[in-house]
């Protein structure tokens, strides 16, 4: 047997607290109420005030037009994160077997293209995106809010390396058996991909649940709330004496990292049984 | 069911690489045909253009009588068993098998009696609801071919099929395949390098060599009468020793000694021994042994005489001195043209002397 070393449990143990602490705090602070996290600072021992601040954010209807609770926000989010990791992988899948199964013209540059894009963030080209978006009328629909920023470079990337490692054998197989492209792409392509899929919702749905500048520049009905600006606008009410509801503002933090630790979790244990068991 | 035919088949790749040149085959329905040489000699390139695969930039592909040149592979009436098994990971064996037949729009009842007798003629039955993941390479191996029955193509095309298994299912799977072609009566075209499984598979062989027919004919006329130097040392194990010589005077006479009287013009040949053809006596052509193959029933005997390789087959196990003694048959000695390396008729002078 391994002798226990203290010391890497103290180095392990530290990295623990590191990585906990915040999240426990936010937890522990989020059933105070705010006056009292005012006053005596984070917390990290639970106080009373739990269930009625979660039911409050839940469901005051909040924001200038008084329509916004945290579900609506939360579903908003979702309709985000989802919209974002799905279209994202039906995308890129199309397009990285585009790029792996047919010969055309400019394949090569055309993969480095897309490739290029993934030097150019979001914020280089939000002006741009936003001016195309406001001419066509998408401002304030979820339209606006997903298709610009679904052309996912490191999705094609993927699933490029991903088909280029299914044997060729397996085409030729599918083409003698009756096979033709879109068939061969349904009814082997997307099952073999599956394991790559869930790796890539993964990264995806946080990505889109994520989103903060974009929302915030595509929509201004406020039925558009996501969580991210929700727990913004809570704390952006600093203005003379008043106290901004930290409480809540934790609150909304917890929930927001519920759906993306859910995706992971559920997704994970598909990845890794995917890995395990699939041999092509 | 059908005949196939190449005709003047060739191949030159976008690089300029000529694969394949002026392959002609006439394939009879039924027969069992393989195309055996060694490794980038073009054999496979050859399957893949009569499966489809690859193009055909030369000359005609007929199945059946139709030129399926411009064909894609589904429409060819053929079907294929790779070397890795290409099954599809996701499906179970049955839907691997179905797949072809559903995508042919065929009916749910001719496709279950089909995988159904697929499977009992391959007896795979209880394994019909696995992954393939979840079967040995023999199983494996069954499927695939099982995925070509059911589709009753008009001929079986085999890239290599067992070369992933182990030599000893590998004897076992020929043996099946041999007798499942010969059941079913397809028409098949069999590509592989190990020269055994060409001889015991084939009705005819088919030896290539760098893109272009070396010979074709039966597994042992092949053997007997090898129609250059590469035929020679590729088909037959251990391989034909093939010596430099001489024709003098009437007499061919290797490093010094004559072995036989021939009225061949004089000049080098390159002259052919297979191993089991020789025997080891008392009195004959002097060799240095080298090293000694022990293989149970008989042992290769390996030397030199003068400085070329001979190999001898032996089935005694008495002890060798460092130096034996060959008996030559006349009768069986391979003469071939030095320089082009093609077989050359012996013409053997009647008169016979004690071979010295």
């Amino acid at each position: 047997m391994q002798k226990i070393k203290p010391f890497d449990h103290l180095i392990l143990i530290l990295g623990v607290l590191f990585l906990c602490a915040p999240v426990v705090m936010a937890l522990m602070s989020s059933t105070h109420a705010a006056i009292d996290i005012h006053s005596n600072g984070l917390s990290l021992l639970p106080g009373g005030n739990g269930i009625e601040t979660y039911t409050k954010v839940l469901t005051h209807k909040g924001g200038f037009t008084g329509d916004v609770t945290g579900l609506l926000m939360l579903r908003n989010s979702l309709i985000m994160g989802l919209g974002f990791a799905v279209g994202k992988i039906a995308l890129s899948m199309m397009a990285a077997y585009a790029l792996v199964y047919f010969r055309f013209r400019f394949a090569t540059l055309l993969f480095w293209a897309i490739f290029a894009t993934l030097l150019l963030p979001l914020e280089v080209r939000i002006m741009p995106s936003y001016q195309v978006m406001s001419e066509l009328h998408l401002l304030n629909t979820y339209t606006g809010l997903i298709v610009p920023l679904l052309a996912s470079a490191t999705g094609t990337f993927f699933f490029r390396q991903f088909f280029r490692s299914v044997p060729d054998e397996l085409l030729e197989a599918a083409r003698i058996d009756g096979a033709g492209p879109v068939k061969f792409f349904i009814d082997v392509l997307v099952p073999l991909s599956k394991t790559m899929m869930a790796a890539i919702f993964i990264i995806m749905f946080i990505y889109g649940w994520n989103q903060y500048l974009w929302p915030l520049l595509m929509t201004t009905d406020e039925s558009f709330y996501t969580l991210m600006r929700g727990i913004k606008s809570i704390l952006q009410v600093w203005v003379g004496s008043q106290i901004p509801d930290y409480n809540e503002a934790f609150a909304l933090a917890v929930l927001a990292m519920v759906p993306p630790v859910a995706v992971v979790v559920i997704f994970q244990r598909m990845f890794i049984k995917g890995l395990t068991e699939s041999d092509k | 069911m059908a005949e196939l035919t190449l005709k003047s088949v060739g191949k030159t790749y976008a690089g300029g690489v000529d694969a394949v040149s002026d392959v002609n085959i006439d394939i009879k329905d039924g027969e069992f045909i393989v195309l055996v040489g060694p490794s980038g000699c073009g054999k496979s390139t050859l399957l893949r253009m009569v499966a489809g695969l690859e193009t055909v930039t030369r000359g005609d592909v007929h199945i059946g009588g139709r030129r399926v040149n411009d064909l894609d592979p589904a429409e060819r009436d053929i079907a294929m068993v790779f070397q890795n098994y290409a099954l599809y990971p996701h499906m179970s064996v049955r839907d691997n098998m179905a797949y072809g037949l559903k995508n042919r729009g065929e009916s749910k009842a001719v496709i279950e009696e089909r995988v159904a007798e697929a499977a009992r003629m391959l007896e795979l039955g209880q394994y019909l609801d696995r992954k393939p993941r979840a079967l040995s390479g023999g199983q494996r191996q069954r499927v695939a071919m099982g995925r070509a029955i059911v589709r009753q193509p008009s001929a079986f095309l085999f890239d290599e099929p067992l070369s992933n298994l182990d030599a000893k299912l590998r004897v076992s799977m020929r043996m099946e395949i041999r007798k499942l072609q010969q059941r079913l009566g397809t028409t098949s075209l069999y590509v592989t390098h190990d020269q055994l499984e060409a001889m015991t598979l084939a009705d005819r062989l088919v030896v290539l060599n760098g893109g272009r027919v070396e010979q074709i004919g039966a597994p042992l006329e092949v053997y007997r009468k090898p129609a250059s130097t590469f035929v020679a040392s590729f088909i037959g194990a251990p391989a034909m020793s093939l010596l430099d010589a001489r024709i003098e005077g009437g007499q061919l006479s290797l490093a010094g000694h004559a072995l036989a009287r021939l009225g061949n013009a004089p000049g080098p040949v390159t002259l052919g021994l297979r191993a089991e053809d020789l025997r080891i006596v008392d009195t004959g052509l002097p060799m240095r042994v080298e090293y000694v193959e022990e293989l149970g029933a008989q042992r290769i005997i390996h030397g030199m005489v003068g400085d070329q390789a001979l190999a001898v087959t032996d089935t005694h196990d008495t002890p060798l001195g460092p130096e034996v003694r060959v008996a030559v048959d006349s009768a069986k000695i391979h003469l071939f043209d030095a320089q082009s390396g093609r077989r050359m008729d012996k013409r053997l002078q009647t008169v016979s002397e004690p071979a010295e």
